[in-house]
């Protein structure tokens, strides 16, 4: 197991598109690094014969008819739009 | 009968008056209603409420549907279109659903009446409802004490008779603890047995929503309905639904409970544990055999919930980016100023500890040591279970080691909040399905405090736990006393 040590919060935070503050930085620090010592003993348990478990029931292969049916309007998808003109999204810039 | 009275009964005896045409679907609409006025500005357990549209929906609704007529309180996590949708959150103060779940369609089609929205922990990351952004619920039992969470609202209100039976959702816990702390009946289903279309995700390889109310048997007539198959989620189960009704009343001769060594750790409240072995005892008149069994990994659970919920989450919250719907930061200079103040100024603390957390432990160089070694013990306990369900038809155990704490209690520290779940976490990560119902009471600074008692089965096998969970309930009072509000 990596040590807690190695948490970064304000470089973890900038991947998670976050602003944290200087102080939640801190503290979350301490308390991510309390979680982190907390669960290093997971590192005791012999693993080298096990296969993950993403889901407890897995289901494979899972589709349905590719059927159409109604879904949204336009004007029913935009309904909760932070910002919208003539029937579009509108966005921050992403080109110069 | 006053409109108190009305307000009081379970589902099951409102649904008798109403197919006996001895009171209105109006009528009990109006009772709810009086009642919410009355106690909710003391409990803070409702986010919205629309009794316009409930209206509407009363004097037009068919009685003798399966739920025909029964108002159903939603945690605010589950979209009922039109309503507010908030999930507790700033980020999606101002949303309001545009469709509804398929648990909404379905308990629509059967009648049943969405009125309300209920109080949650923030995207449902918590264990005791305070970290709801906008303000906290309080216990019924004693209001200086949280109600449990994260479905904290959804039990305050059934609890004080605010609602006949709500829905909540169940990550880890946070449908059979709040039941526990509220002294309610709540059941976490089996994964996959309840779609999870509409459903607001936190952890998608563990979210369930599941009933809470008042007694076994109203729990198991929500079941009925919300339960079964739908193809637009892909974890939806296509296996036949049962009535959960039918074992109801049936005796426990001749069924095997095993009580988990594991789970009788130091930290337990005395009063807990002796109201567990007073439980397991009446278990044992009633008939079954109570037999010792091992989960060896149990002490692992917290531990791995935690990595997977955690990386989960950071993926599923990552949606909440200020373009399409929620809170957007004004004046953005660039995309990542965008993104970077807009979640920073949405999500609470807890949500952003979670998403910090979960984004380390999936990071490059992190992953194995951390992620993929979670998942590896978790098939482990996933097995500890199987190997215990080839001996015994349910495991029992305490449903939360502690009664209602005090609100403001547990907030600074998150890992003592986190140990909250110590008995329900295990049966997300292993899939099975688990009951809360209620097993007596802790007195503390002489007040009463509600116990839970958890029955936890085989995946797909809640009818069995119905049936345990109601002989157990009906041998006792437990589940007729009120709280003092």
């Amino acid at each position: 197991m990596a040590e807690a040590s190695d948490l970064d919060v304000a470089y973890i935070a900038r991947l998670a598109r976050l602003n944290l503050s200087e102080e939640e930085t801190r503290l979350f620090q301490k308390q991510l690094g309390d979680v982190l010592t907390y669960a290093a003993k997971l590192g005791e348990v012999d693993v080298s014969h096990v296969e993950a478990a993403a889901h407890a029931i897995p289901v494979f292969n899972v589709f349905r008819d590719d059927d159409p049916r109604d879904w949204f309007t336009a004007e029913e998808a935009l309904s909760n739009a932070p910002h919208q003109a003539n029937r579009l999204f509108i966005v921050t810039k992403v080109v110069e | 009968m006053s409109t108190a009275d009305l307000a009081a009964l379970t589902i099951a005896e409102v649904q008798s008056l109403l197919r006996r045409r001895a009171v209105s679907a109006s009528e009990v609409l109006e009772a709810l209603r009086a009642r919410i006025e009355e106690i909710d500005p003391k409990l803070g357990a409702y986010l919205s409420l629309d009794f316009e549209d409930a209206a509407r929906q009363a004097e037009l609704v068919d009685v003798d549907l399966p739920l025909g007529g029964v108002p159903v309180a939603i945690k605010d996590v589950i979209n009922v279109a039109g309503q507010p949708c908030t999930c507790g959150s700033k980020i999606l103060g101002n949303y309001h659903a545009p469709y509804d779940a398929t648990v909404i369609r379905k308990l629509r089609a059967a009648g049943a009446i969405p009125f309300g929205k209920t109080n949650m922990d923030e995207f449902a990351m918590g264990s005791s409802t305070e970290n709801s952004s906008v303000k906290p619920t309080r216990n019924p039992w004693d209001l200086s004490r949280v109600p449990g969470g994260s479905s904290g609202g959804s039990a305050a209100a059934v609890a004080a008779d605010a609602a006949f039976g709500a829905l909540g959702t169940d990550t880890g816990g946070s449908i059979r603890q709040p039941a526990a702390l509220s002294g309610l009946v709540g059941l976490k289903p089996s994964y996959g047995r309840v779609s999870r279309f509409g459903l607001v995700a936190f952890a998608s390889s563990l979210d369930q929503v599941g009933p809470l109310a008042k007694t076994v048997r109203d729990a198991a007539i929500i079941m009925n309905v919300i339960a079964g198959h739908d193809s637009s989620d892909t974890t939806s189960l296509n296996e036949p639904v049962p009535d959960y009704t039918a074992n109801l009343g049936r005796d426990l001769r001749g069924l095997r409970l095993g009580l988990p060594k594991e789970y009788m750790i130091e930290g337990i409240d005395p009063q807990v544990k002796a109201a567990i072995e007073e439980a397991v005892n009446q278990l044992h008149a009633l008939g079954a055999e109570i037999v010792d069994v091992s989960l060896p990994h149990t002490d692992y659970g917290i531990a791995v919930y935690y990595f997977l919920a955690t990386a989960e989450a950071s993926a599923n919250l990552a949606r909440f980016d200020g373009v399409r719907y929620g809170h957007r930061a004004d004046h953005p200079r660039d995309l990542l100023d965008h993104y970077g103040r807009t979640r920073a100024e949405g999500f609470g603390q807890e949500v952003k500890r979670r998403i910090i957390l979960g984004t380390y432990v999936l990071s490059s160089g992190y992953y194995d040591a951390y992620y993929l070694r979670a998942q590896k013990v978790r098939e482990l306990i996933r097995q500890d279970f199987a190997k215990a369900f080839e001996n015994v038809d349910a495991i029992v155990s305490p449903t939360s080691p502690v009664p209602a704490f005090k609100l403001g209690e547990r907030t600074a520290d998150p890992l003592q909040m986190y140990l909250a779940d110590i008995f329900t976490n295990t049966g997300n990560l292993a899939g099975i399905c688990g009951i809360s119902v209620p097993c007596g009471f802790a007195r503390i600074d002489n007040v009463r405090l509600p116990i839970g008692l958890q029955l936890m089965g085989k995946a797909l096998d809640e009818a069995r736990i119905f049936q345990i969970a109601h002989a157990y309930e009906q041998s006792t009072d437990w589940h007729k006393a009120k709280p003092p509000i």
